[in-house]
């Protein structure tokens, strides 16, 4: 049986994360090789890393990183962060990252997916969707979720089906940072729209919120601060999962 | 030497980096003596089957595959090319396999993406691995059962996750991106 995927988010910048960790054994809390090899000892089931300083100076580290990664780890991890053209992606891709995640560039160029999937393959591009209850409708935000679109989420998510996006990352901007549980109502409304994985970011708190979240049809759950301050431990998380007849990964 | 064949398949740099964490240096290549001499060869793949048969023919590498004799593991799209034919792009394959290549139907999320178990293990390149044992896979497309099958999946319908068939390996998941259990599956081949 297909396994419910948990996957830690690490935050980049200038090639180290930015958010506190609070691993035992890490010396350098900052050194996102040994944050990853940490998860992937753990049992993390994928792991992404957003670069949240893109920038043109900054492409050159973040490249570097990702070598690093990839000749250290030993799951599919997937790199984010300012992709906005095919080179960008190429790049990341023969460094070794096994996908790519874009958001505000495919928005305002939607053929960015067609082209990374094209040339790499659906299962390389992850779209990632910031969205936010607007007058009880989900709109698709742009720019870190500073600027508003006139997308509507589910008419989105569809069309990045069709240009070829292996994966979606749907992060809701309610409940990021909240703790307060996974918006299950619209990432399993886009779950039901499309024919591809949706992984659930934002809200993660607690082990019953990844319960509630996997008792749906949604494949997958992103979370970043919990991991990285050491609240809940992966090995505790799966352990508590498989107890509730969750289907995960030993 | 371990040789992996280079036929535009993709990124390949996962399959190097895994040989090098497990101590193998490899080399990337398409040169026909260079294949002949090494002591394992493997075909990667990323991609689509009918282009990728392309290239195979461009490069005048079909017939000097299915000669080789020594182990061969062909992992994902380079398993399904060392089958009879697949759907992807009307393909007639390597036929080293006595089994076919379909798309899944859209019963579920396609492609088959994640950790998933595996199921009836035969012969040496599982040992040591345990039925349920999770390995990571991503494919649209599934290779039928055969007589040749030494390991199965099942989502949506039962499949081939691993084939054999003489000095011939193949499994369709990703062993260089399953953690531990791919390790040893790696290993298991390179000890062949």
């Amino acid at each position: 049986m297909l396994k419910k995927r948990i996957i830690p988010c690490l935050d980049i910048k200038n090639g180290r994360t930015v958010k506190g960790v609070n691993f035992v054994d890490i010396q350098d809390a900052g050194d996102p090789v040994e944050l990853a090899k940490q998860y992937v000892a753990q049992g993390a089931d994928e792991l992404v890393f957003l670069d949240i300083n893109a920038s043109v100076e900054n492409r050159a580290t973040l490249i570097d990183l990702v070598k690093e990664i990839a000749g250290e780890i030993n799951i599919p991890f997937t790199v984010g962060g300012g992709i906005n053209s095919l080179e960008a992606a190429a790049k990341l891709i023969k460094a070794g990252a096994d996908k790519v995640s874009v958001n505000s560039s495919a928005v305002k160029n939607p053929e960015l997916i067609k082209e990374i999937a094209d040339k790499f393959g659906s299962q390389c591009v992850v779209a990632a969707i910031d969205t936010k209850l607007i007058n009880d409708k989900w709109m698709v935000f742009v720019q870190g979720g500073r600027t508003i679109t006139d997308l509507e989420t589910i008419n989105w998510a569809k069309q990045i089906e069709k240009l070829g996006a292996g994966e979606i990352l749907l992060t809701s901007m309610n409940n990021d940072g909240t703790k307060s549980g996974f918006a299950i109502d619209i990432t399993s409304e886009v779950t039901k729209a499309v024919n591809i994985p949706v992984i659930a970011s934002g809200g993660a708190g607690t082990k019953e919120h990844f319960k509630q979240l996997f008792k749906t049809d949604i494949s997958a759950g992103l979370a970043a601060s919990i991991f990285h301050y050491g609240e809940m431990p992966i090995p505790e998380l799966k352990n508590y999962l498989i107890n509730e007849n969750i289907s995960i990964r030993k | 030497m371990i040789a992996i064949i280079d036929y535009n398949a993709g990124n390949i740099s996962s399959v190097q980096n895994a040989l090098k964490r497990l101590g193998y240096e490899s080399i990337l290549t398409r040169d026909k003596a260079e294949l002949l001499k090494a002591d394992k060869v493997i075909l990667p793949g990323v991609g689509e089957a009918s282009s990728a048969m392309t290239y195979l023919r461009e490069y005048d590498l079909v017939d000097l595959i299915k000669d080789l004799r020594q182990p061969f593991l062909g992992i994902c799209l380079g398993m399904q090319l060392m089958c009879k034919y697949s759907e992807e792009g009307d393909a007639d394959c390597l036929g080293i396999f006595d089994a076919d290549v379909k798309l899944f139907p859209p019963k579920e999320n396609v492609p088959h993406m994640g950790w998933n178990d595996l199921s009836d293990l035969k012969g040496p390149l599982f040992e040591g691995i345990q039925a349920n044992d999770d390995v990571y896979f991503v494919h649209s497309y599934w290779a039928e059962l055969s007589s040749d099958t030494i390991a199965q999946c099942d989502y949506i319908l039962p499949f081939s996750a691993a084939l054999q068939k003489d000095n011939f390996y193949a499994v369709q998941f990703h062993p260089e991106k399953s953690a531990d259990v791919g390790e040893k599956i790696l290993k298991n081949f390179l000890a062949l």
